[in-house]
């Protein structure tokens, strides 16, 4: 493996920024849709080539980085796109793409309001988002994180009723505390060792930390990241959160939100304890436990979740405890499938609210057993639908049967039998509660769905593409992305390997 | 040799346009607020000269009527001095541009003379920043408070009962300051603050002295607000109008907070102040009861005003545990607070002032979404003040939260972290409470059955006029600007602030 060499580049800071210059933009073009379309869909084509130019050096152990400032004493704001957040930056940059062009379609159709502000919110989310992909320390890394929280808070209210605005204050109780949490643990951190930057394989210093206190930092940092990686019982803003318009939790449990947690875990374990801390205080196994936890239950409450949106946040729940599973386990496959499953969720998921979408643009539909025989109307939007489905319960050729290949793997590297145990059960469950769906839509009739009518192009041809994407992706792992040679990457990097 | 002078030419540049105002505004009324805004302009200049001055060649003394320290008065413009200077003259002249619309509303026959009054104040609030002698800044305590009380008394018809009251209670707060110095001068025979930080430690066992520091220290409490001394701020800041409050809740409890370092770590030493008469752990304690007081309090108000002054309380309580502290990390926290708070105070309250123009009144329960068309401005400084007070970063409002949270847990005081932590929390329950209300809750005649362009049209902006407008935006656009920035401010400026024997 080449070693890493960092170079100055401010290619890190001008993806961070380029949604931030858009969004006056948006909001001047606010009586003008089509420009203010044109801004949104340009400033993310223009951020996913940024991020993508990053990826060549990135696969040649050159890593990017920039201090933009200073902010205290002995930490500045820096950004650093090294293996990881390379990779996570260039599936959320790339699925903004997707997400603008499948929102343009449905908020043109629904005639959605204040459509400026969200355009807006969305701009800044996605900057956050960057932020903390490409953050180098804790402190820039909690900075994007709390923006993050309040660019989202506007989306979730976005249709202003008083079930939204509920929404609304659970999402800020549970991400505002998580917040403070997190900004304990780094000041402790900051005051503790004297600096906060990532290091793969762990900060150093947290060598030299009591036992007690690197246990009481563990609860801080888990309880602050794991409220947006929504494991149990910190989850429960997510399924609430739903009132959200769909684009909105397409992209919040897809791509920027939730991801950003459960991409904090990954940093937390690889970057900043590190897997011999973990595994010495058997802190590793508190996550696995915490994760396996929320697998199981989840998944069972995604059985008793008519409404479809719900039943989806369910399943995120319990795909992003597969991602911090593929932390804990600490193997070299396990962390290659916990990698593996950020895109390959985020693919599939995302392929998932846009169907759940497009049913409710075209029928207003939201609830499951409403579904019956829908598949005649809109034959391409199911065919997605049943696509994703089959990828997140872990069926070859789709992409999300690779991922829980390798967690399996790294499930006995690291000899917890239980864990591929859990794996295999939850693939059970989740067939359990995705294919009624689409056996629904395609062998019950109804007298509603009779003749074809699929949504607006803006809207099919997206999650028509995504659920492509996850083929091509299963069949060919290291296509175009190179997603696949980035997780060895960044798991030889944490593990030493 | 302009530099020699520039210690007196602050407040003699105040006064002698506090004394200008009558003599032209008795012809012209108008003429008032130009001769303030000039008066005050000028004194910022002069402040910001001062500063860079300071901070490349360090500080300038300057010896009333030739008279050497001792027995003459000394005007100092230190670090500590002229950072505090800055704040009072750039804020107050950014509150002055807003009155220009605001003043002769609210004081249709009196904007001569308060204006007057308004300079008066600040012409104390520069007097107790620079004097180098401790009764000499009784005097200019007792100018600046007497400015406020009137100024106060001009508000609505409420404001004379909170003026009285606060009266009451700061002259109480003088009068114990008086007595503080009067026994510390009967033991050490001096009142000039170098002289006496030389006396102090030959007597520093003396009763009288401990007693001395006691008075000062519950004297000045009671002017920044400290709870439980407080009772007088709800009150007057919600009944004053709303130039005077921009004011007063900015700069009237920071030159408090600013005696209260002076004489902690100045005149008396750290270590004295800590261990020797453990008072700085009494600040810190009441300072976190203040916190969580003034936090509770606010959630539980419905008046914008008054949520904002009890948000005071609280504000003022993170400045104070910063002072209680007592390490150089702590008292940096406090001091960029101080600016900081300054800032999203003057900003919040300018908002609020912007409400009662146009809607003609603070109400939270009354307010609803269409203020976020009529005045799309004023609530996107309202939601930045917001976001910065609760402490998001990376709005200045973090910074020195951060500050403290840091310095408390070097000090292994969990019980303040968890505070401080707990009071972000509680700020967003009631800022996010109004941006919920103003961003929101539907309007009587409602419109959601509407299209959207129809309903901008029927909401045509309202926006409070330009020389409101600037100031509040310009105020919070510093929230974002000194949120990055603070680390230069740290570096360059308050890191020179502190004193070596800490």
């Amino acid at each position: 493996m080449n070693s890493i060499t960092i170079y100055e580049s401010i290619v890190p800071l001008l993806a961070v920024v380029v949604s931030m210059v858009a969004i006056p933009l948006i909001l001047i073009s606010s009586s003008q849709p089509k420009l203010r379309e044109f801004w949104t869909l340009a400033a993310s084509i223009v951020k996913f080539s940024l991020v993508f130019s990053l990826l060549p050096g990135v696969l040649d152990g050159k890593v990017a980085a920039t201090e933009i400032v200073q902010l205290f004493p002995n930490i500045s704001l820096s950004l650093k796109a090294d293996a990881l957040g390379v990779f996570f930056g260039l599936i959320s940059s790339f699925l903004w793409i997707i997400t603008s062009i499948y929102s343009i379609g449905y908020v043109r159709i629904l005639k959605e309001k204040h459509q400026a502000r969200y355009f807006a919110s969305f701009a800044l989310c996605i900057s956050s988002t960057l932020g903390i992909a490409f953050a180098g320390n804790l402190l820039t890394f909690i900075i994007f994180y709390e923006l993050l929280t309040v660019a989202t808070y506007p989306l979730v209210i976005h249709k202003g009723t008083t079930v939204a605005i509920k929404a609304g204050r659970k999402y800020l109780v549970y991400t505002l505390t998580a917040g403070v949490l997190l900004v304990a643990a780094i000041a402790v951190t900051s005051q503790m060792i004297g600096q906060v930057e990532f290091q793969a394989g762990g900060i150093s210093e947290f060598k030299d930390l009591s036992p007690l206190t690197i246990k009481v930092l563990f609860v801080l940092f888990v309880g602050g990241l794991g409220v947006k990686a929504a494991i149990i019982p910190l989850h429960s803003w997510l399924p609430t959160a739903m009132i959200a318009p769909t684009p909105v939790s397409a992209l919040l449990h897809a791509v920027a939100v939730v991801k950003s947690g459960v991409f904090g875990i990954v940093r937390l374990v690889g970057f900043v304890f590190g897997p011999e801390i973990l595994s010495q205080f058997g802190l590793n196994g508190v996550l696995v436990i915490l994760a396996g936890f929320t697998i199981l239950v989840s998944s069972l409450l995604a059985f008793s979740e008519n409404n479809l949106k719900g039943r989806l946040a369910y399943s995120t729940i319990s795909h992003l405890s597969y991602i911090v599973m593929g932390a804990a386990l600490m193997s070299p496959s396990g962390l290659i499938g916990g990698l593996l499953h950020i895109v390959n969720h985020a693919i599939l998921k995302i392929t998932l609210f846009f169907c759940a979408g497009a049913i409710y643009v075209n029928f207003h539909k939201e609830k499951i057993t409403e579904l019956n025989g829908i598949g005649r109307a809109m034959p391409w939007t199911m065919g997605a639908f049943t696509l994703a489905s089959i990828g997140l319960v872990g069926i070859p050729p789709v992409n999300g049967f690779m991922s829980k290949w390798y967690l399996g793997l790294g499930a006995l590297e690291s000899g917890q039998i239980i864990v591929l145990i859990i794996l295999l059960i939850s693939g059970l469950l989740n067939a359990g509660y995705f294919f009624p769906i689409v056996y629904r839509a395609f062998f019950k009739e109804s007298e509603e769905f009779k003749s074809s009518k699929e949504a607006s192009k803006w809207m099919v041809v997206p999650l028509v593409f995504t659920a492509v994407l996850s083929i091509l992706i299963g069949v060919k792992p290291d296509l175009f992305f190179k997603f696949f040679p980035l997780a060895v990457q960044i798991s030889q990097e944490i593990l030493g390997v | 040799m302009i530099q020699a002078h520039l210690p007196l030419l602050i407040p003699l540049t105040l006064l002698f346009f506090a004394l200008l105002i009558p003599l032209f505004g008795t012809k012209v009324p108008r003429s008032a607020y130009f001769l303030a805004l000039s008066g005050s302009f000028l004194a910022f200049l002069i402040s910001l000269y001062g500063l860079g001055r300071v901070a490349t060649d360090g500080a300038i003394s300057y010896n009333m009527g030739g008279w050497a320290p001792p027995i003459g008065i000394e005007f100092i413009l230190d670090p500590l001095s002229s950072f505090m200077m800055l704040i009072v003259t750039g804020i107050s002249f950014l509150v002055i541009i807003y009155g220009y619309r605001v003043v002769p509303e609210e004081h249709p026959q009196t904007q001569v003379s308060y204006f007057s009054i308004v300079m008066l104040m600040l012409t104390g609030f520069s007097g107790i920043v620079l004097t180098g002698d401790l009764f000499n800044l009784y005097v200019f305590l007792e100018i600046a408070s007497l400015a406020s009380y009137a100024i106060v008394a001009l508000g609505d018809k409420r404001s004379l009962v909170a003026s009285f009251r606060y009266l009451m209670l700061g002259s109480l707060g003088s009068a114990f300051y008086l007595l503080g110095i009067g026994f510390i001068y009967f033991m050490g025979g001096s009142l000039n603050m170098k002289d006496v930080s030389q006396i102090l430690p030959f007597i520093s066992g003396e009763p009288a002295v401990i007693a001395g520091l006691i008075f000062v220290v519950t004297g000045i409490a009671l002017k920044m607000a400290l709870f439980p001394l407080h009772f007088w701020l709800p009150d007057a800041y919600s009944s004053a109008s709303s130039v005077s409050v921009a004011l007063l809740a900015p700069l009237g409890t920071k030159i408090g907070a600013y005696i209260l370092i002076r004489f902690l770590y100045f005149i008396f030493e750290p270590e004295y102040v800590t261990t020797t008469v453990p008072i700085t752990s009494i600040i810190s304690w009441l300072s976190v009861a203040g916190i969580i007081y003034g936090s509770i309090m606010a959630i539980a108000q419905d008046d914008l005003k008054r949520m904002l002054a009890y948000s005071s309380v609280a504000q003022v309580g993170y400045i104070g545990l910063g002072v209680g502290l007592a390490t150089p990390l702590a008292l940096t926290g406090a001091l960029l607070h101080i600016m900081n708070h300054s800032l999203m105070k003057a900003a919040l309250f300018l908002v609020a002032g912007n409400l009662q123009i146009r809607i003609g009144h603070s109400n939270i329960q009354k307010f609803n979404q269409k203020l976020r068309h009529t005045m799309p401005w004023s609530m996107a400084a309202f939601s930045l003040g917001a976001l910065s007070m609760i402490g998001i970063p990376p709005t200045a409002g973090f910074f020195s939260k951060w500050y403290l949270i840091v310095s408390a847990v070097g000090e292994s005081q969990w019980f303040f972290v968890f505070v401080i932590l707990l009071s972000s929390l509680l700020n967003a329950v009631y800022f996010f409470r109004v941006i919920e209300k103003v961003y929101l809750s539907p309007s009587k005649e409602s419109l959601t059955d509407l299209p959207e362009e129809e309903e901008e049209n029927k909401y045509a902006q309202n926006e409070v006029s330009f020389s409101m407008l600037t100031p509040t935006l310009i105020l919070s656009a510093c929230l974002l600007v000194i949120g990055i920035l603070n680390y230069f401010i740290v570096n360059n400026l308050i890191d020179l602030m502190i004193p070596s024997n800490f």
